[in-house]
């Protein structure tokens, strides 16, 4: 425990010197970086707009309300759109995370040091870049269009749902599987009735917390030009029109509270 | 012998199915494909276009193994320091301000009013998405590294508060009291009693957060909020797909330096 001594009493301390001293290096160090950046954000910042900003913020809210609710009309095939590119894009990233995941797992990689870093490479750089750069990518590729929205959640899902699945299969109960083994079931038989039951519930919690995200993020996608109501939040906020983009965002946030709640429930029922 | 047991000798044994009820389960299945059908006849897919497309999504496969770090190495170099900028400070004034959220969003700590507050700062927080509030922020504050700063702070208070608030209602009541017992006033009582035990939860949970933000700022580039993603979104527009190739090469490897660094650190403080 550290003590300083002072007139003859010790007094207890948290930290030794050399520690406190340690800590207070740590903090200068940090507060410096930070004022730093803070030096560089300041630098290419406009301060004129910034100090005209809550005029304009009022401005835009008067612009913005009330919300045109008749748009709502036009934004059917839009939500249908945005939904379609969510769900399809999870199953097909279902489809591929789960041989990637059975790759990756320790227990159940055909070899540690081949296909286990390929499948960990996948997942990494699947996960590491937002599915709106996949869009960008794609709409390069194959064209705009709700099909490159598709593709992009799609990629963009494999590592969330690889790692997660890789995550619960390397956490199965061994005896299980030995036990299946031990009946002289071949390798895939032992992989259906030792292992994958073991997974479903995690499997299903995976989806469903996926597709949650997804559609989230399919709601923006738009916005490169993938389908969705993102086209027409592009299209409103490139004509200015304040009311339908306020009524746009409304329908956005509804469509992430319900996905939320829907999934809430679901995992709820699994769990 | 059980009455159960006798029902199923000698029958053939067979799967349980992951659904029980099976009325809900042909429901489901019923209702999925019928789902899977009507979302197909729905989605204009041009596979003549998919079918040229092909060419160029090899042309970027390739790219990936001859990376162009070189011609624009200026642009890629400021955009991508300007995103770690933004990255920094929005993570740091984030955490400093969903510190006191995440207290008063914890039910065992705040009285009422404060509770609800914080509660309703964290679901704001969460349900707008970072893209949209730097579209809003951009329009607002104009073009810059300023509006995505604010976009990923603002981002951070919702995700570390919630966590954070999480954590202290989960913590261990006896630490807190026995220290509130020694007279401690509000603010000791926290820093006693409370932050030791959240303590190491925080650090991870900061510094998962800084990887997430570093990932978020690689896109708000593409609505003008400053950071790597204008770089990238030109490249693309240009199709120089050698120089995306390497932007993507280097988001990849920070992403990957930032888990193993949260890696290690997680390990230590906890």
């Amino acid at each position: 425990m550290p003590v300083k001594q002072q007139n003859g009493t010790a007094i207890w301390r948290r930290r030794t010197t050399k520690q406190s001293l340690m800590h207070w290096a740590m903090w200068l160090i940090g507060t410096a970086i930070f004022v730093y950046c803070w030096q560089q954000i300041s630098n290419a910042t406009t301060w004129f707009f910034v100090w005209d900003a809550p005029r304009i913020a009022g401005d835009i809210w008067t612009r913005a309300t009330p919300p045109r609710w008749e748009y709502i009309t036009q934004l059917g095939r839009p939500i249908w759109d945005t939904l379609n590119i969510a769900t399809l894009g999870t199953i097909i990233a279902l489809f591929l995370a789960v041989p990637v995941a059975f790759l990756a797992a320790r227990n159940t990689t055909p070899s540690r040091f081949f296909i286990r870093p390929i499948a960990l490479l996948i997942i990494v750089s699947t996960r590491s870049i937002n599915s709106l750069i996949w869009a960008l990518l794609l709409i390069a590729i194959i064209g705009p269009g709700v099909f490159a929205g598709v593709i992009a959640i799609a990629i963009r899902s494999i590592g969330f749902c690889a790692k997660l699945l890789y995550e619960a299969i390397e956490e199965i109960d061994a005896v299980q599987v030995e036990a299946i083994t031990a009946t002289g079931a071949s390798r895939w038989q032992v992989m259906a009735y030792g292992i994958v039951p073991q997974i479903m519930p995690a499997f299903a919690g995976i989806a469903v917390f996926r597709w949650d995200i997804n559609i989230r993020e399919s709601t923006v996608l738009g916005l490169v030009g993938a389908g969705g109501i993102g086209l027409q939040l592009s299209a409103s906020l490139n004509v200015l029109a304040w009311p339908q983009v306020s009524l746009i965002l409304l329908v956005i946030l509804a469509a992430v509270v319900i996905s939320e709640w829907v999934s809430a429930k679901v995992r709820g029922a699994i769990i | 012998m059980s009455t159960e047991l006798e029902a199923v000798l000698g029958k053939q044994w067979k799967r349980p199915h992951f659904v029980t009820n099976p009325a809900l389960r042909w429901g489901l299945t019923i209702g999925f494909i019928a789902y899977l059908i009507a979302a197909y006849m729905t989605i204009e897919i041009n596979w003549s276009r998919v079918y040229e497309g092909l060419d160029r999504g090899a042309q970027f496969v390739l790219a990936f193994m001859t990376p162009d770090f070189v011609s624009r190495a200026s642009d890629i170099w400021s955009g991508l320091l300007e995103s770690i900028i933004m990255t920094v400070a929005a993570s740091v004034v984030g955490i400093l301000i969903s510190i006191p959220i995440g207290l008063g969003a914890a039910r065992n700590i705040a009285p009422l009013p404060v509770y609800m507050i914080c509660r309703g700062i964290v679901a704001i927080s969460r349900a707008l998405q970072e893209i949209i509030v730097a579209i809003l922020l951009v329009a607002i504050f104009g073009f810059g590294p300023l509006a995505g700063f604010l976009t990923l702070s603002f981002a951070t208070i919702g995700f570390l508060s919630k966590l954070l608030a999480e954590d202290i209602e989960s913590m261990d009541r006896s630490q807190a009291e026995a220290v509130r017992a020694s007279g401690a006033r509000w603010m000791q009582w926290i820093n006693y009693g409370v932050q030791p035990q959240v303590m190491p939860r925080l650090v991870g949970l900061s510094i998962y957060r800084l990887d997430i933000n570093f990932r978020e700022s690689a896109i708000l580039g593409l609505v003008g909020a400053g950071g790597i993603g204008a770089t990238l979104n030109t490249a693309f527009d240009r199709y120089e797909y050698d120089t995306a190739a390497a932007i993507l090469i280097l988001i990849i490897v920070i992403v990957m330096a930032l888990e193993y660094i949260s890696g290690i650190v997680r390990a230590r403080v906890q």
